[in-house]
């Protein structure tokens, strides 16, 4: 199958390629949290852009799929621009930037806040694939480690924040372990999103194109933070609301507004912010709906 | 007479450790050959010989650092089932590692992680075991600390700025900590200065003694063995040339090779 504009095949990848990582998704969703190794293939455009992501999108997107494009919650940045268009031209597919319309969503840094549906695919894009990296350096002694769950070393990292600062202080790819078995890195998303993937009715998957893994969560898996019984896991809060939305449940990005030290914490899933002041939420700083630019 | 020795010898209880014929050979130069011993619980049995003898290989079989190529190594578990550590699959070798064994390298940076806290270096292994209440292993890190005389204003301080005495007494306090049956040591006093090791080895003594754990200690100086070990094996080429208690073999040395060993440290 040949996509309209261009002579690649759909949506970019071989058919054999895409069959080789459709082997590894499959993989991934048997054994949750598993790091499956796959062939990657050279993308045209350069690792930190999110090649494992598009990989993965690329191998299970279909032609009547609606597809939705994140960079740190915003639809709008030059990589999520980019990977739109990417497969807009090379899969001809509907694009959108609305949660809930879309059937397969790529995603860097953030989860939507919306709830995602069993008709949905979550794709992340995964830098550092491996939670037992800080500690070892050898592949060959990580994927033992994961073998025998010997992971000990996780809460050594989690014991050496609280000695120094109080508190866990690590707040980005909060690993987890996943179905009571494998501990899993969740890419660079806050902890805030960390509860998202508990049970989510949608599938999660993972690529990274650096260190050509692929995992999964399937469907209603059991997704736990690590923490200590007397420093539980907690997420990120704030005393006050989106300046735009109000929203008080939604994760705020810090945004600088003049060149004289101005700022407001706003919403950082643009889509979620922009359906609540359509719906008549409105925080301190917002013009009434439709007249301001974001 | 070592009094301790006796009791466990005469106890009717099987070994903890039964070594039989172990080998090693590093291509074709001999590291150590057709080893064979018993240990009880609570037993602590030196290993002496001079440099090169075979000390090290040996202690190295035993804990699984290095593959043994002929021989068994039979353990009796905290369960009391016994089976050959040479045969054992992986994940249970490491999990015995991890557990009712413990090992003390002789060059503490080897087994210490140098980029965490000293706290941490202790509270590791029972991570490992599960632990997950941080006040708790906080705790146990203090406590542990103290028992191995490092002042626990020390305890988030990270082990690469400590002096070698302290790195090895921390070495020692992660080892413990989860109260292993068996420990392994090698030179756990070589290259630190005779004033510290002398306060050192009163440390290990105490501390093997209150545990009740069984110990290999690899030593090439005699009055540490004298100290510590209830049994002694002497080592040379790679043999076990004599094995008694350790006065007997001190006091009385039978061996030739013994008896050099034991004039040339009164020399001195
Ligand atoms: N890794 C190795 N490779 C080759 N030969 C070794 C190795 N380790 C030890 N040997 C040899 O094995 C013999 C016993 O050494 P070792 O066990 O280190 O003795 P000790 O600890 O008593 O000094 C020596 O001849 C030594 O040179
Ligand atoms: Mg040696």
């Amino acid at each position: 199958m040949n996509a309209p504009d261009t002579g690649y095949n759909f949506a970019y990848l071989d058919e054999q390629t895409k069959r080789m990582i459709r082997r590894a998704i499959l993989k991934a969703v048997a054994v949750p949290g598993y790091q499956v190794p796959f062939a990657g293939r050279e993308m045209p455009l350069p690792y930190g852009w999110g090649t494992g992501g598009i990989q993965v999108t690329a191998a299970v997107i279909g032609a009547d799929d609606t597809l939705k494009v994140i960079d740190q919650g915003a639809d709008d940045t030059t990589n999520a621009v980019s990977i739109r268009r990417f497969f807009q031209r090379t899969a001809g597919v509907a694009t959108t930037t609305e949660t809930e319309k879309a059937t397969l969503i790529q995603t860097r840094h953030r989860i939507p806040e919306a709830r995602l549906g069993e008709h949905q695919i979550l794709v992340y894009q995964v830098p550092i694939p491996e939670p037992l990296r800080w500690m070892e350096a050898r592949e060959s002694e990580t994927r033992k480690m994961h073998a025998l769950a010997e992971y000990g070393v996780m809460h050594v990292r989690l014991y050496e924040d609280i000695a120094h600062m109080g508190r866990i202080v690590k707040s980005y790819d909060y690993p987890v372990r996943v179905n009571g078995r494998y501990i899993m890195a969740p890419s660079p998303i806050p902890k805030f999103d960390n509860p998202k993937m508990d049970r989510m009715p949608a599938l999660q998957l993972f690529g990274a194109g650096r260190e050509k893994r692929i995992y999964a969560v399937p469907p209603y898996t059991r997704v736990e933070s690590l923490d200590f019984e007397d420093h539980p896991f907690e997420i990120q809060t704030w005393s006050e609301g989106c300046a735009l939305c109000g929203a008080t449940d939604s994760y705020l990005d810090e945004v600088v507004t003049d060149d004289r030290g101005g700022r407001m914490m706003v919403c950082s899933d643009t889509d979620h912010c922009d359906k609540r002041r359509a719906a008549g939420h409105s925080g301190p700083m917002a013009a009434p709906y439709g007249e301001t630019p974001r | 007479m070592n009094l301790v020795a006796t009791a466990a010898v005469l106890d009717d209880d099987p070994p903890l450790l039964s070594v039989r014929g172990l080998g090693k050979s590093y291509g074709g130069a001999l590291g150590c050959r057709a080893v064979s011993f018993d240990l009880w619980p609570g037993e602590v049995l030196g290993i002496v010989g001079e440099s090169g003898s075979g000390k090290s290989t040996l202690l190295n079989c035993l804990s699984g650092q290095v593959a043994a190529d002929a021989g068994e190594i039979l353990y009796r578990d905290r369960m009391g089932a016994t089976a050959d550590f040479l045969t054992l699959p992986e994940p249970k070798r490491r999990a015995l590692l991890r557990g009712e064994w413990g090992l003390v390298h002789q060059n503490p940076r080897d087994g210490l992680r140098l980029r965490v806290s000293a706290g941490a270096n202790i509270g590791e292994r029972l991570m490992a075991q599960g632990a997950r209440h941080y006040g708790d292993i906080r705790a146990e890190a203090t406590g542990w600390l103290s028992r191995v005389e490092i002042d626990t204003a020390r305890t988030d301080d990270l082990p690469i700025r400590f002096s070698g005495g302290m790195q090895q007494r921390l070495q020692i306090a992660r080892t413990l900590v989860t109260g292993p049956r068996l420990v392994f040591m090698d030179e756990p006093t070589g290259g630190l200065d005779v004033s510290v090791q002398a306060r050192l080895l009163d440390l290990i003594r105490g501390l093997v003694d209150e545990l009740g754990a069984a110990c290999v200690i690899v030593t090439h100086d005699l009055a540490v063995a004298r100290l510590l070990a209830h049994r002694l094996m002497v080592m040379k080429g790679g043999e076990v040339v004599e094995a008694g208690l350790t006065d007997q073999v001190l006091d009385d040395p039978h061996h030739p090779y013994t008896q050099l060993l034991v004039s040339s440290v009164l020399q001195v």
